[in-house]
């Protein structure tokens, strides 16, 4: 047995410190929470107000640019029917809007940070041992920063998922322009390229497939998080998931278990086929 | 007239760490490089270029030739010596200055090419002129021109992945030319191309050549390519020019061992041709009395 006298409790310090944290910062912390809803919601009542046919079409037709094949139009098409046969639908918008208000967010915050890293070697040695220590770290940690600050509800929900996600597409930019080929590279510089320009003319479109394929995995990081983050109240179709498990209800977590591997293969497809539309072409 | 380009005392080493190199010591630095914490690229290189002269370097893959055109524009800092280029001290400048040299005084012609994948290949020819800031039309209709002039009509909205390599080197010509710079520097341009292309390069360069009078800094480690095309050459050895002059004079009288095997094939070659026209000559002579 452990020692009783011994115990020592930070619990009640770090709840003070929070609880202080939000009282100094409060115009910030609301600041942040209203923007972050307030593009929540936009998204929300947007993808609520299509159709819902309207919404499969656009997926069709998207599938159909980046694929130019009837198959894979077909299959991505008529995937996203099931979800709304399942009675579904609305909680899928539900969860489609919290992952395009993460992404957006990840995406701003990710490249540019990508990007810096690739451009200047210490804020890469700085960062990237933190993306290091946050991949080991398991993914409901991610809720508890999100909670402390914001409570239960949609935005924290969204903030962890941006916490989450964010890294994937860090990573590949940085990789992406650290690949670019040496020559092209010397060449650009060679014709007068300011350092801006080799970034802007050169090194950016070479690394875009990188670039894409790294908001691909943000994208698919993104949902998974989502159905975790609905612990703490971000709804859609995790909490679904959730319900069922508290009641043993099997079926009903297999529908909603579906309609989001539905959801993870459509969002792959399109974004994977738009990074290889991004390749350097050869004809 | 003053020269096209003047290097005097150019060195560049490689170092491990940053101490300071006892640069004045040649033996210290003998001593440094036998300990493996230093490589001498380029070592007390000094040369001149006149105005209209193509000044081949010739030398084996490590004998610092590659490193020395990077010195002359830059992209390889030297470590001591200067660099004028058309009265431009490229040693001493800022910055800003060096990227508004680069778009107007040299153009450099790449053995990889160095094309943007990305782009057609007007887009490639035009690139020095976008970096100007110079507007779409006129540096489209310069690069248009261009390309007719290294013969790559019709090929304008291609992109690079789908060109030949002789094309492609094409592409990187008419890129050099499009800002009609003073003076071409030219990395083995055509060492990655199978013979009979790079000997019709070879050729359409002296015939362009002709019409431009560039000032002309050619790397090359093909004995041939250098003696067609050189006005004068230098055979670079471990860093070293070991000699410098025309062609035919590196040929007839080589200044040391290493020149000697250089050049050595190539002598047997001219005494075989030598003999085989004389044969003829008395041959023909023969039949005709």
């Amino acid at each position: 047995m452990f020692p009783e006298t011994w115990q020592f409790n930070i619990a009640n310090h770090i709840n003070n410190f929070v609880n202080w944290l939000l009282d100094t910062f409060a115009v910030f912390f609301d600041g942040l929470s209203s923007v972050v809803l307030n593009l929540l919601m936009n998204i929300h009542s947007a993808l609520d107000a299509i159709p819902w046919w309207i919404i499969i079409l656009t997926i069709a037709l998207f599938a159909w640019f980046v694929s130019r094949s009837i198959v894979t139009v077909t299959i991505l098409a008529i995937l996203p029917v099931f979800i709304g046969l399942f009675g579904l639908w609305p909680l899928a918008m539900e969860t489609l809007a919290i992952i395009l208000t993460a992404v957006v967010i990840a995406l701003i915050i990710g490249i540019p940070i990508g990007v810096l890293m690739a451009e200047f070697k210490p804020i890469e040695a700085i960062i990237r041992p933190i993306l290091d220590a946050m991949q080991t770290m398991p993914s409901f940690v991610y809720l508890i920063p999100a909670l402390m600050f914001f409570g239960l509800g949609k935005v924290p929900g969204v903030l962890a998922t941006v916490i989450y996600s964010t890294p994937p597409v860090m990573r590949l930019t940085c990789l992406g322009l650290n690949q670019v080929p040496s020559e092209v590279e010397e060449a650009a510089l060679a014709y007068g390229a300011t350092r801006w320009q080799l970034l802007k003319e050169a090194r950016l479109p070479l690394a875009m497939p990188s670039i894409l394929a790294g908001v691909n995995q943000t994208t698919m990081m993104a949902l998974a998080m989502v159905v975790i983050a609905s612990m703490i109240g971000a709804g859609g179709l995790g909490y679904e998931v959730l319900i069922s498990i508290n009641r043993v209800n099997v079926g009903r977590g297999f529908e909603a278990g579906i309609s989001v591997v539905i959801l993870a293969i459509v969002i792959d497809r399109l974004t994977q086929g738009f990074a290889k539309r991004f390749e350097p072409p050869t004809t | 007239m003053s020269s096209a380009i003047e290097v005097s005392d150019l060195w560049k080493i490689y170092q491990n760490g940053k101490q300071q190199l006892p640069l004045d010591d040649v033996e210290k630095l003998e001593q440094l490089k036998e300990s493996g914490e230093i490589v001498i690229a380029v070592r007390e290189v000094s040369f001149n270029v006149e105005p209209g002269e193509v000044f081949v370097v010739m030398g084996l893959s490590g004998s610092g030739k590659s490193t020395l055109i990077r010195c002359l524009l830059r992209l390889v800092e030297p470590t001591r010596g200067s660099i004028i280029i058309n009265e431009n001290d490229v040693t001493s400048m800022n910055q800003k200055d060096l990227t508004f040299f680069r778009r107007q005084e040299a153009s450099m012609i790449f053995q990889h090419y160095g094309l943007l994948p990305h782009r057609t290949v007007i887009d490639n020819v035009a690139f020095g002129l976008k970096l100007k800031g110079i507007s779409k039309e006129e540096r489209y209709s310069k690069a248009r021109e261009m390309l007719d002039t290294v013969g790559l009509q019709g090929w304008e909205e291609y992109y690079p992945g789908s060109l030949s390599g002789g094309m492609r080197q094409r592409v990187g010509i008419a890129r050099a030319l499009v800002a009609d710079p003073p003076v071409l520097l030219m990395d083995e341009p055509f060492s990655g191309l199978d013979p009979l292309i790079r000997r019709e390069m070879q050729d359409e360069l002296v015939k362009l050549q002709q019409s431009m009078n560039k000032t002309i800094f050619f790397v090359t480690h093909d004995l041939d390519e250098g003696m067609t095309l050189g006005d004068r050459m230098a055979v670079m050895k471990d860093g070293k020019f070991v000699q410098v002059g025309k062609p035919e004079e590196v040929l007839a009288d080589p200044a040391d061992d290493y020149v000697a095997r250089f050049v050595q094939d190539k002598k047997k070659q001219i005494e075989m041709a030598d003999k085989e026209r004389s044969k003829k000559d008395e041959e023909l002579s023969r039949n005709v009395s």
